[in-house]
């Protein structure tokens, strides 16, 4: 199980978090014009990705803040946990 | 019964206690302090069950853990549990026990014919036969291999017993209480880390408790009850005997099982029967020992062929002798150990040493007590078959090819010590990558990946001196690096005997023309021929051998089997071991059982009820309740001998002629507060959202990003900045996880705070042609007139002094309101409700009415938002705004959305107008096509239509929009129905919706 740093509460055991997907994706902008293929990969392109890796995840079960976790995904080291605002 | 393999001044055991328990309906006694292995020893018990495959008599070959064969069913205060290891189990008063996998019982078993047709189950054997014909697997092979393999048999009972985690962290975790689990401890523990010990037998000490070794001028069992005496006072250590710690996982969080009333005839009173601990530890030091290898000769599964070591621990612990007439057999020194401990009491042991002439203390010892020894001498094969009776033994040649004449010597145990195996799965699970000791041609842990240190003879130490002076040092540093603290204690003189190299021989050649079956696999009957065969196969990699051969696996994993069958493929494949390499451990060490794992997560605690404020109501009132997610929820109140169909007809008509309530407690609810909550409803919502009134609600459907219909509900806007939001039952949750990822990850520049307000308020839904008037009469303050309290409109008030919150809005299709007011007052509201209804005919209608009236209305639900679905298949093209954008519009434009033929929720009526339609049904053109028949749509939700008095389904139809009076047949396999039935519009009743508004 993991051990994740909520930027917010510190450090708590995995099960009380949902894990949210990639960090990195970016939402286009509302009402801008998007081609097929930028909204496709926006929608469905995920890298599956060995190594270091951005993500998201919620504290469900604590304060439900979303934040950003990097993580390698093969030795599921966690390098840094991040507000949403904050960058690498 | 006498106990004629106990003696009289040996052991640990409490004499002044005997314990009667009975093995496979025979009464015996032991003593406190014996295990069920021991005392049956003791009783001259040695056949205990049958092998996996070719049920062959197994007796005890281990004194613990590392037991292959003695696994039984074992019965306890009117329970039972399978795959007992007899040699872990402690003995207590009025213990039952049955050998498992031997029928009709362990002295005849009818599957020990498999051992004299042996030839016809070698590796793979499985795999080969059962493959054809197809039929046959399930209906012949695989009940018959059911019944004739597998060990014990679950109870089927509801477990009475308690089981509990519990979450601990910790500086030090420290596996094992050996001398270096004990060392570390000690010096982390002075140097003020806050440690946790954990062992897996009731004693502590390890192997300390049945070797010669001194340590600080006391016996080294009296120095380990002074360190654990020590170590139980400190208010910083937790010391926990029974306690196997079976699994290393991620950041360093590691998982052990404690038994706590398993060795009691009983648990206690308030004390559960094991509990699971998830310890967070900073370190971890693996003190977890080391297991004896076997050596491998003929019939080496014999009953009466033990573990040199296993025989020691009989002798020293419980005072029980393996046999009378012992012949060990070793290719190492710690044998030695062993045949001096047989002398001392009285028993003339003979060593068969496979090494020509090893020199070393204790060998010297032996010498100078007498004991008879035969230097390159080996066991070719046991004789006897259920009891050890005889040995055939010869010399080796040098080179350990050539065998010399064969000699038969009585004996009624053989002793086998072919070395020490590092118990190393802890830290292979924790992922470090082991490396290949050629000193002591076994695995030891190489580089850590985790915070973790292996100390002793698990990293391959075997002596005493070294592996103490390490522990003490790895203790002081690991604690030092987190208490920053330097306290040191001193190491103590230690004497014990010198030993010199172990022969690398393991396997005893077969004689010409003898065709013994030499056993590397105790537990699974994996014997050389069968790895030989997987190689000759073709099978190379070791994870493939393991397989298709079962060497290593079930229960057992290995942990005696795994060293020899590695060096075996790797003496045939002409390879090292390391190149060979292991398999890969996986937790759990040893077997855990199911109600540990589950803890208190059982019945009502695996999945908390949630109940509305008018539960209690609903049960007075004959309710028969269904699972709505974790609500519960009136199904139908049941009257006489009401039918769920009479019942619910009769609800769903009452709503439609007069007056109904119904239980909307359950919806979700989220509560919706700031500056831009109107632009964040607008870009969460399809329809447009920025305009709507002070109280107004409004219906909206949400997507996900992909265009597919997340949730629908209503929206209301109670104040300029404050919105309370609806959701489906089932979706509550993920709604509000939805708004709170787009509020914070994606437009954090809105200014909005959302909260679930679900189980703030009770709500009931009033519907029918006289809801206004009970609703008039309920809230005489106000008036709620069609023009001051009109369709989504919202209102407040007071309801008999309680505040309550108004909204006319229709699920059912008829003029309805839904009322909420705060949870306590639910019950409150409720009885009001029914009081004043009553004039009207009032009847409360549950969930299956509720459907009943949303389908014939053709109002989509959680059948049609299936999560496969668009707006435009559900009928809501008029809800999708073609102005603002909004999550998921841009894949609203995807070709397949914007298909001709696009699917479309559709109605559908029986062309006989009685017979109902299966939920589930395939619609087709052709109800005899050829299978696969093409299938043009599903029935996603059936009723019977209170308004026509027939039976009406929903259903999502490829090309819906076109297929409005066409004739097609709905398909239930699973029911054998074939329906013929017509397509009609899904707005069955009241198609203009004018109910809702009048």
């Amino acid at each position: 199980m993991l051990h994740i740093k909520c930027p917010y509460c510190g450090m708590r055991s995995q099960n009380e978090f949902a894990y949210g997907g990639d960090a990195s994706v970016k939402r286009p902008e509302l009402n801008k014009e998007t081609t097929d293929s930028e909204w496709d990969s926006f929608v469905y392109l995920r890298k599956s990705l060995r190594g270091k890796h951005l993500e998201l995840w919620h504290h469900i079960s604590g304060c439900r803040q979303w934040f950003k976790v990097q993580r390698d995904t093969a030795t599921h080291e966690i390098f840094k946990t991040l507000k949403p605002s904050e960058d690498i | 019964m006498s106990q004629d393999f106990r003696l009289d001044k040996i052991g640990l055991i409490n004499r002044d206690k005997k314990i009667s328990f009975k093995f496979n309906g025979k009464s015996y006694f032991g003593y406190e302090g014996d295990t069920l292995a021991s005392a049956l020893i003791a009783n001259g018990v040695h056949l205990v069950g049958r092998s996996f495959k070719y049920h062959r008599p197994r007796g005890f070959f281990g004194a613990g853990v590392d037991e292959p064969y003695a696994i039984v069913q074992l019965y306890r205060n009117n329970e039972t549990d399978p795959n007992v290891r007899a040699t872990e189990q402690e003995l207590f008063e009025g213990l039952e026990a049955t050998s498992v996998n031997c029928w009709p019982s362990v002295n005849f078993d009818i599957g020990a014919i498999n051992n004299f047709l042996n030839k016809f189950f070698p590796a793979g054997f499985y795999y080969k036969t059962f493959m054809w014909p197809k039929s046959f697997w399930y209906k012949v092979y695989e009940p018959f291999i059911r019944k004739a393999a597998g060990f014990g048999v679950a109870s089927i009972k509801h477990d009475q017993e308690r089981y509990e985690h519990k979450y601990e962290y910790c500086d030090l975790l420290i596996t094992g209480s050996g001398p270096s689990g004990l060392a570390s401890a000690y010096a982390a523990a002075i140097n003020g880390a806050r440690v946790i010990l954990a062992e897996d037998k009731p004693r502590f000490g390890g192997s300390l408790l049945t070797s010669e070794v001194n340590i600080g001028n006391q016996s080294g069992k009296e120095w380990a009850e002074k360190i654990i005496t020590e170590l139980k006072g400190m208010p910083n250590v937790i010391v926990k005997n029974r306690a196997q710690v079976f699994g290393y996982y991620d950041h360093n969080m590691l998982v052990m099982s404690e038994r706590i009333n398993d060795h009691l005839p009983k648990s206690k009173k308030y004390s559960p029967k094991q509990r699971l601990w998830y310890i967070r530890a900073k370190e971890v030091v693996i003190s977890s020992g080391s297991i004896e290898r076997p050596l491998v000769f003929g019939n080496n599964d014999t009953p009466g062929v033990v573990l040199s070591s296993a025989a020691k621990e009989y002798l020293k612990v419980y005072g029980v002798l393996v046999g009378r007439n012992p012949l060990i057999f070793t290719n190492n020194d710690s044998a030695y150990e062993t045949a001096i401990e047989f002398k001392k009491n009285g028993i003339w042991p003979i060593v068969l040493d496979t090494r020509s002439n090893p020199e070393s203390e204790i060998i010297d010892e032996a010498k100078r007590m007498g004991i008879d020894i035969k230097f390159s001498y080996v066991v070719i094969a046991a004789k006897g078959y259920k009891k050890v009776k005889s040995a055939e033994i010869a010399k080796i040649s040098e080179d350990k090819k050539d065998l010399g004449k064969i000699e038969n010597l009585n004996c009624d145990c053989i002793c086998v010590s072919g070395f020490w195996t590092p118990t190393i799965h802890l830290a292979s699970q924790s992922g470090n990558k082991t490396k290949f000791n050629k000193e002591i041609d076994a695995f030891v842990p190489n580089q850590p990946k985790q915070e973790e240190t292996t100390v002793g003879s698990a990293n391959g130490v075997f002596n005493l001196e070294e592996t103490l002076k390490k522990s003490f040092e790895v203790g002081h540093k690991l604690s030092k690096k987190i208490t920053n603290k330097d306290n040191k204690v001193s190491v103590p003189q230690v004497v014990e005997k010198k030993t010199t190299q172990h022969d690398k021989f393991w396997c005893v050649p077969l004689p010409k023309g003898k065709k013994y079956k030499r056993f590397l696999d105790f537990q699974n009957d994996v014997a050389v021929t069968d790895i030989e065969l997987a190689l000759r196969e073709g099978y190379r990699s070791i994870e493939h051998v393991k397989r298709y051969t079962t060497l290593g696996m079930a229960t057992d994993q290995g942990k005696t089997s795994n060293l020899n069958g590695l060096q075996l493929v790797s003496n045939v494949e002409n390879k090292i071991v390391p190149e060979v390499g292991h398999t890969t451990f996986r937790p759990p060490y040893t077997p855990v059982t199911i109600g540990a794992i589950v803890g208190r997560e059982v019945g009502k605690h695996s999945k908390p009820t949630r109940k509305s404020p008018m539960h209690l109501w609903h049960e007075k009132n004959n309710a028969v309740f269904v699972d709505a997610g974790v609500w519960l929820r009136p199904r139908y109140y049941k009257r006489s001998n009401e039918t769920l169909f009479e019942a619910s007809k009769r609800e769903a008509t009452n709503v439609r002629k007069n007056v109904g309530v119904c239980d909307v407690t359950t919806l979700g609810k989220i509560d919706i507060k700031g500056p831009d909550a109107a632009e964040l409803l607008n870009r969460v919502y399809t329809n447009a959202w920025l305009k709507l009134p002070v109280g107004k609600a409004r219906y909206g459907a949400m997507l996900r990003e992909d265009g597919i219909v997340m949730d629908d509900g209503t929206t209301t806007r109670i104040l300029e900045n404050h919105y309370h939001m609806t959701t489906t039952t089932a979706q509550a949750a993920n709604v509000l996880s939805h708004l709170e990822y787009y509020l914070q990850v994606v437009w954090p520049e809105l200014n909005v705070n959302v909260v679930s307000t679900t189980e703030q308020w009770a709500g009931a839904a009033i519907a029918g042609p006289k809801s206004r008037d009970v609703l008039q009469k309920l809230f005489p303050d106000i008036n709620v007139s069609n023009e001051d309290l009109p369709f989504m409109g919202y209102i407040e008030s007071n309801l008999f002094g309680v505040h309550a919150r108004i909204f006319r809005i229709s699920f059912s299709g008829e003029l309805a309101y839904e009322v909420n007011v705060e949870s306590d007052n639910g019950n409150f509201m409720w009885e009001k409700i029914m009081e004043i209804g009553k004039e009207f005919e009032i009847q409360p209608y549950g969930t299956e009415a509720l459907s009943t009236l949303r389908i014939e209305m053709g109002h989509v639900a959680g059948s049609e938002l299936d999560g496969r679905t668009i707006p435009y298949d559900n009928s809501l093209e008029g809800m999708v705004s073609k102005k603002k954008d909004f999550i998921g519009k841009r894949s609203l434009n995807r070709e397949a959305f914007i298909a001709k033929d696009r699917q479309k929720v559709v109605g559908v009526v029986p062309l006989d107008k009685k017979t109902s339609i299966p939920e589930g049904s395939h619609l087709v053109k052709d109800a005899n096509a050829k299978l696969p028949n093409p299938k043009l749509g599903h029935i996603s939700a059936s009723c019977w239509s209170v308004e026509y008095n027939n039976p009406f389904s929903l259903a999502i139809l490829h090309d819906g929009k076109n297929m409005i009076g066409e004739k097609l047949f709905a398909l239930s396999p699973l029911k054998n129905k074939s329906i013929a039935v017509e397509i009609v519009s899904s707005h069955y009743v009241d198609p203009k919706g004018e109910r809702v508004r009048s």
